[in-house]
């Protein structure tokens, strides 16, 4: 906490007048700096689950990383509920494809795990409380503003990551995503897979992780801060 | 991508964006407020080429060719609905409704990408003049047979996104240009899942999935190379974790569910080399 303190105000103190009164080649310079103390600053405090006990997803590629592994613990945490305990109604087709997008989910998620090593976030605590599970319609509702989300928050991250590895692997997940999106449209309503996930172009939607998180935070009782991750 | 938010993030690192942009910066604001919907679709509209010219800067030549090799595959993808929608014998109903709602997204793509390369200070890669549907005869009843028309439509898609996301690295970091490419990228999944789901319902393929199951499971040898490559859809090894090592409910994640939950890439020579025979170059 004394860390971030000493990065925190001088930053929020001088960015104002750093803008307006002197040249942009020496703001940027100043606030490289700055962003690197804030980073290692951050970085130091990993651990410490500090701002009142929230989950701290970290920076750079790592805090993307674990931002997606956040996602992925929701979404397998629900399809693992809604196989177990399957709406009324919940035919043979339906179970098989919930099954699949439950291992899909189990498997992103368990991937994150690994990939990220000692730099993971902790397993997060969920709260399912506004999903009926005996509820067709309360299950596929939201499993469809699941993956609508899923993809929008991947996509809208995407050029946030600055290994071209780590960006092809985010890739690799949200077309699947986008599958299971389409899927789940369907069974709610014929010729739906797209509707409004995209925009007048057809390209799908997104969103800032900030944006992702006031969402997804409505099911995740870990408060979870995002403050650390890259900005663009 | 909301070009409000472009703009004001600019305006964080650079206090005199709108001025560099336009010095009537009270009428860009009111241009890009007005309403978020036409916000939102006005984002590529020269907005590459407004910034290159406020920051005497060009857009790289690796961008250009990638938004190049894009238009080149949405061509191809829009003509193929196009010609389908007309000659295919595809019932009249909601599977027709389906493949004229896939046909306009492809235009739509195909319009935007050059938009976006016109924006971004480029000349946007003609369509050609002609097609081969049938692929050197590969596909012969491609416009004549409705299930010959959805296996290549499911494989197209499929090979779309294969496509899009083998190029998604050389746009690392670039905010505008790579969000819409991810953004198209996931389109073309969701037509894919859609195809495929289609199959399933009408009988053409009673188990297909609309997630990729373990390789080629078109039923169709001759689109192999589709799901092959470099790193084929069959990988079950991502970054170094084997992902059928990883303890699922009651056993661990099977081979399919592994392959299934991720999509592979294809590099841009594997797809020229797989639709070259469609006259696709």
């Amino acid at each position: 906490m004394k860390q971030k303190q000493l990065v925190d105000s001088p930053y929020e103190k001088k960015g104002d007048i750093i803008v307006q009164n002197k040249s942009r080649r020496k703001f940027f310079t100043q606030a490289a700096g700055l962003a690197s103390i804030a980073a290692f600053a951050a970085a130091c405090d990993k651990d410490d689950n500090n701002m009142s006990g929230a989950v701290d997803l970290g920076t750079g590629d790592f805090g993307i990383l674990n931002y997606a592994y956040a996602l992925e613990q929701l979404e397998a945490a629900f399809y693992t509920q809604v196989v177990a305990t399957p709406y009324s109604g919940m035919n043979a087709v339906e179970t098989s494809f919930m099954t699949d997008i439950r291992d899909h989910e189990i498997a992103h998620r368990e991937f994150f795990k690994a990939a990220l090593g000692t730099m993971a976030i902790k397993a997060l605590e969920v709260d399912f409380s506004t999903i009926t599970f005996t509820s067709r319609d309360s299950v596929l509702a939201t499993a469809k503003a699941f993956e609508d989300l899923g993809v929008t928050a991947y996509n809208g991250a995407g050029y946030l990551i600055k290994d071209a590895n780590y960006l092809l692997l985010a890739g690799k997940i949200v077309s699947v995503e986008a599958r299971h999106a389409a899927l789940i449209r369907e069974l709610i309503a014929a010729n739906s897979f797209l509707g409004d996930s995209v925009d007048s172009n057809s390209v799908n939607l997104s969103r800032t992780p900030d944006e992702v998180l006031a969402i997804a935070g409505t099911y995740i009782k870990t408060k979870i801060n995002a403050s650390n991750l890259p900005k663009g | 991508m909301n070009i409000i938010t472009i703009l004001e993030d600019i305006e964080k690192v650079d206090g005199e964006v709108y001025e560099r942009l336009s010095p009537r910066r009270k009428a860009m604001k009111e241009f890009f407020s007005f309403g978020s919907k036409a916000a939102l679709t006005a984002i590529p509209l020269g907005l590459g080429a407004m910034l290159n010219k406020a920051y005497g800067q060009t857009v790289p030549a690796g961008v250009i060719n990638v938004l190049q090799y894009a238009l080149t595959l949405e061509h191809f993808e829009y003509r193929f609905y196009e010609r389908g929608a007309t000659l295919a014998p595809i019932p009249a109903g909601a599977e027709k409704t389906a493949i004229e709602a896939i046909r306009d997204s492809e235009k739509k793509h195909v319009d935007f990408l050059k938009l976006v390369i016109t924006g971004a200070g480029a000349t946007p890669v003609a369509e050609k003049a002609n097609y081969d549907f049938t692929a050197m005869g590969t596909f012969p009843t491609v416009f004549t047979s409705y299930a010959t028309f959805l296996a290549v439509a499911q494989v197209l898609e499929d090979t779309g996104v294969r496509a899009y996301k083998g190029r998604a690295g050389e746009l690392l970091g670039q905010k505008v240009y790579l969000t819409a490419a991810l953004g198209i990228h996931a389109v073309e999944a969701r037509h894919a899942a859609k195809i495929r789901y289609m199959r399933r319902l009408n009988g053409q393929a009673p188990t297909m999935k609309p997630w990729i199951t373990g390789g080629n499971d078109t039923g169709i040898a001759a689109a192999n190379g589709n799901y092959g490559g470099t790193i084929p859809e069959s990988n079950v090894n991502q970054a170094g974790v084997i992902i059928t090592n990883i303890a699922g409910v009651g056993g661990n994640i099977s081979v399919n569910a592994a392959t299934e939950a991720f999509d592979e890439p294809l590099t841009a020579a594997e797809v020229l080399a797989l639709v070259a025979p469609f006259g696709v170059s």
